[in-house]
């Protein structure tokens, strides 16, 4: 599988200058202190408080911290797109920010999206053209077309294909979401 | 937890950044983006004792208008992608940001961090290159500018110092020049097999001037001189643009992976190199962009 954007494959061929180096071979490091940090983030509009290991990822706080498990986790690099929520209303990868670099930030996840009554139009409209079979990556989709959307309310089949790009499905083949996305903008412009 | 347990630093001063840099050295890790790191670090690839964290760091954060157009480390790929100065001025770079990973990625993704990352088969080192642009390193001991060429010196290998921190990218803007950028990669953001960006600077009906710089097809941004000529001071035709893409089919020397093989490597650069010539011709007569 080609690893997408992030790098991790590319070490591989060449030397790698990161990271301390073994003072002598293979012994060990001692352990090192775990640094933890008190942050406050808002997720939902719900301001939430916990003390974080630094090296703790956003997706794992959403997760573990808040209760809030609709966010997924695929990879864990990057690649994948499942952990896509919006941080101050912008589309990003969780796993990729550390739950420390999100203080003071306004986090936005799939919860926040439609109730099981009363669906939001982009879920309904995944429903409505089997834009999901298994839902894994549903909520990194929808969060990552929910931005799409509000910078482009009426998209072309390519733009939609484009943003796609950064969210992997293996069940659908992509062209019932295809479709979702771009009757949902439809339905948002209307209801606009 | 996925990474390594580190510590973590977030100045949100230069100063505070640069001092940082300096106290930990070797044992210190700049986090910009993290779109290329983080992975790294997930993966325990990578196992920086210190994390220091630039996002805070407001100071490295522009877009300042000038004979070059200068950009803080920290610049988002993506507000540089929307920035009209940057559309207006800077046509090779928007072309190529596009590339760049997806737009989820370009949100975090910062220009200074991907050029200090070095990715042998990135974009913006390739613009960088070919508009022969300059990066700003800082330290306590000063600052010095460097072209790129003297910057990337391998893979994942530039010439940041220990103490020293990439502050600043400069392009030349250029819409007065021809430009085109072109990569071939599996799917719509996956790292290039092999692309290239070029620059044409018209005179007449002529080219008086051309860079062609590639990228994927080495350990740095690679330059094809030979191609470059064939192409200078002559009749710009379907026949030359080929000559210029068989040169740089011989010339590159890339290595096979799991990816692409060396042969189709070399063969797509140079199928790109024609598609490019005419692209950036067209333009450079005031053709569509």
């Amino acid at each position: 599988m080609r690893m997408r954007r992030t790098g991790a494959a590319a070490p591989l061929r060449g030397t790698r200058k990161s990271g301390p180096t073994p003072k002598n071979g293979a012994a060990r490091k001692p352990a090192r202190p775990v640094d933890r940090r008190t942050i406050s983030v808002t997720v939902n509009g719900v301001v939430h408080t916990a003390e974080v290991e630094v090296r703790k990822t956003l997706a794992d706080f959403i997760r573990e911290d808040t209760g809030l498990t609709g966010t997924h986790l695929g990879c864990e690099h990057g690649v994948c797109g499942a952990c896509t929520i919006l941080l101050n209303g912008q589309a990003v990868r969780s796993c990729l920010l550390f739950a420390v670099q999100a203080e003071g930030a306004e986090i936005t996840t799939v919860e926040s999206l439609g109730s099981p009554e009363h669906l939001h139009p982009l879920q309904d409209a995944f429903r409505d053209h089997h834009g999901l079979q298994c839902g894994f990556c549903t909520p990194g989709i929808l969060m990552s077309a929910l931005a799409f959307l509000n910078e482009t309310p009426d998209p072309t089949d390519e733009q939609i294909r484009e943003v796609l790009s950064g969210n992997l499905c293996r069940c659908t083949g992509y062209q019932g979401i295809v479709d979702a996305i771009r009757d949902a903008a439809r339905r948002l412009r209307e209801r606009a | 937890m996925k990474p390594a347990p580190f510590a973590y630093a977030a100045p949100d001063t230069l100063d505070a950044a640069l001092a940082l840099v300096r106290r930990y050295g070797q044992d210190g890790k700049v986090l910009a983006g993290g779109q290329s790191l983080v992975p790294l670090l997930n993966m325990r690839l990578a196992r920086p004792a210190v994390l220091i964290d630039l996002n805070r760091v407001a100071a490295l954060d522009y877009i300042k208008n000038g004979r070059e157009i200068q950009f803080g480390a920290m610049t988002r790929q993506r507000v540089a992608e929307l920035s009209p100065l940057v559309r207006a001025k800077l046509p090779l770079l928007a072309e190529a940001l596009h590339y760049v990973g997806h737009p989820q990625i370009r949100n975090r993704g910062t220009v200074g961090g991907s050029i200090a990352h070095a990715d042998p088969s990135a974009e913006l080192p390739a613009v960088l290159a070919a508009l022969e642009g300059a990066v700003v390193l800082q330290s306590a001991r000063g600052t010095r500018t460097l072209r790129p060429e003297a910057f990337f010196l391998s893979y994942l290998t530039t010439a940041i110092g220990e103490d020293e921190l990439l502050v600043e990218v400069r392009l030349p803007a250029h819409d007065d020049m021809g430009t085109a950028f072109l990569e071939v990669a599996r799917r719509h953001g996956d790292f290039a097999l092999a692309g290239v960006a070029v620059v044409i600077e018209m005179n007449g009906g002529r080219a008086r001037r051309v860079r062609m710089v590639f990228t994927g097809v080495g350990p740095v941004p690679v330059r094809v001189e030979e191609a470059e000529a064939a192409v200078t001071d002559t009749p710009l035709t379907e026949r030359s643009f080929a000559e210029a893409g068989r040169i740089v089919a011989a010339r590159l020397e890339p290595e096979s992976d799991i990816h692409a093989t060396a042969a189709y490597r070399k063969q797509v650069a140079g199928v790109l190199t024609e598609r490019a010539l005419q692209v950036a011709v067209q333009r450079a007569k005031g053709g569509p962009r």
